[in-house]
């Protein structure tokens, strides 16, 4: 018994390997996150189906300039959405420390930003928002940090499946997720990365290389 | 089966002891056995703002590998730790305005072993930092 249990695991390790050769050759894919909808047409007599992948929905925010930014803003770059706010005492330094990181390997690339939601919106005005990035060394608009209103901020949360919420009993008075979401040009969501895990910020960076080589 | 564990644990205490002699020299067992206490203590309560080298973040938060802040404000320490501290302070030649949050469930010994921990490691010092210097510190505050 013990010895086919070991013979199966090996088979299973061969098999993974063999895999994981094979998808070598040919490039990585980036999956579509999300539900995507389906349209039926009639085409000669015959049904087609014609599948859209989930995207998320426009959105306009301010913000540490005081100016109003929306989805075109971000149009034909591809991104990574979080949700964070300035005095957070628990995830958010580990989680902006490691956004910094990409942040300054992409230097110089105009095809890739950045957008932090502000979810705490009675105290992330555009000027606490703007001394924020300044202190972080953030120093041009391919990071953009944003306030609006709650239910703008939290609905949108709720569109990029991160969990957000108001919490007296949570350190800060929020609760939230650190996930780093990783949207492409037409607005997809491709990752979803933990912002406080370094070996997570590894995948991101080349799951990034990947969509970058995208159409 | 005797045997092996016999062989496991005298080449995890052989791991252990090159750890600590090669990360840490001269310094006393007791300070050796704080610091790696207040190692796991760090992680979990200061490493988030500080870095996991006390490397800081930008001028949001401060790095905690300025020997000379520390060694010239060591009676706060323990104080700063667990009541927090805000306003303009310079740390390694920069300037720092920010509010750092006091940790109140932090015990004496716990706040001992942390600041052992930050002042051998991060910055140059080689002595405990002991729970007597802790009660000092804190003295002021109750
Ligand atoms: C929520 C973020 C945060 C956490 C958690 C935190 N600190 Fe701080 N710390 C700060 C900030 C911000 C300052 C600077 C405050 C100011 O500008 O007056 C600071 C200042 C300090 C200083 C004095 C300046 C320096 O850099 O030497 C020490 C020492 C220190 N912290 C140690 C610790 C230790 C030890 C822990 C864990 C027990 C800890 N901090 C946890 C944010 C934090």
């Amino acid at each position: 018994m013990k010895s086919y249990l070991k013979f199966n695991f090996i088979a299973l390790a061969i098999s993974v390997f063999l895999i994981s050769c094979s998808s070598n050759g040919n490039e990585k894919k980036l999956p579509y996150i999300g539900e995507s909808t389906v349209n039926e047409k009639t085409v000669d007599g015959q049904t087609v189906t014609d599948t859209i992948p989930y995207a998320i929905p426009s959105f306009s925010f301010l913000n540490q300039d005081s100016v109003m930014i929306t989805d075109k803003t971000f149009e034909n770059k591809i991104f990574i959405a979080n949700f964070f706010f300035t005095n957070c005492p628990s995830i958010c330094p580990t989680m902006q420390r490691n956004l910094l990181q990409v942040y300054e390997k992409y230097k110089d690339d105009d095809r890739v930003a950045f957008l932090s939601h502000s979810i705490d919106f009675k105290y992330d005005s555009p000027a606490v928002l703007k001394s924020y990035a300044e202190k972080l060394g953030v120093t041009d608009d391919r990071w953009q940090f944003v306030m609006g209103s709650k239910k703008d901020i939290y609905g949108m949360a709720d569109s990029y499946f991160v969990y957000t919420k108001e919490d007296e009993t949570a350190p800060g008075g929020y609760d939230h997720q650190g996930y780093f979401m990783l949207i492409d040009k037409n607005k997809h969501i491709r990752g979803a990365y933990d912002g406080t895990l370094i070996d997570q910020i590894d995948l991101l960076l080349a799951d990034m290389e990947v969509l970058l080589k995208e159409q | 089966m005797k045997k092996h564990f016999l062989i496991i644990s005298f080449s995890i205490s052989m791991l252990l002891s090159i750890l600590i002699v090669s990360c840490q020299p001269n310094v006393s067992i007791e300070t050796a056995q704080y610091a790696v206490n207040g190692q796991k203590l760090y992680i979990t309560h200061c490493q988030n703002c500080h870095g996991a080298k006390g490397e800081g973040l930008g001028t949001l938060y401060p790095p905690l590998t300025d020997s000379t802040y520390l060694r010239q404000n060591r009676h706060q320490l323990a104080s700063i730790v667990k009541f927090g501290m805000q306003g303009a302070i310079e740390v390694a030649g920069k300037t720092f305005d920010n509010a750092m949050p006091g940790i109140k469930e932090l015990s004496n010994i716990e706040i001992a072993y942390i600041l052992t921990y930050v002042t051998t490691t991060f910055g140059k010092d080689t002595k405990t930092y002991t729970q007597e210097e802790v009660q000092e510190s804190l003295k002021g505050h109750q």
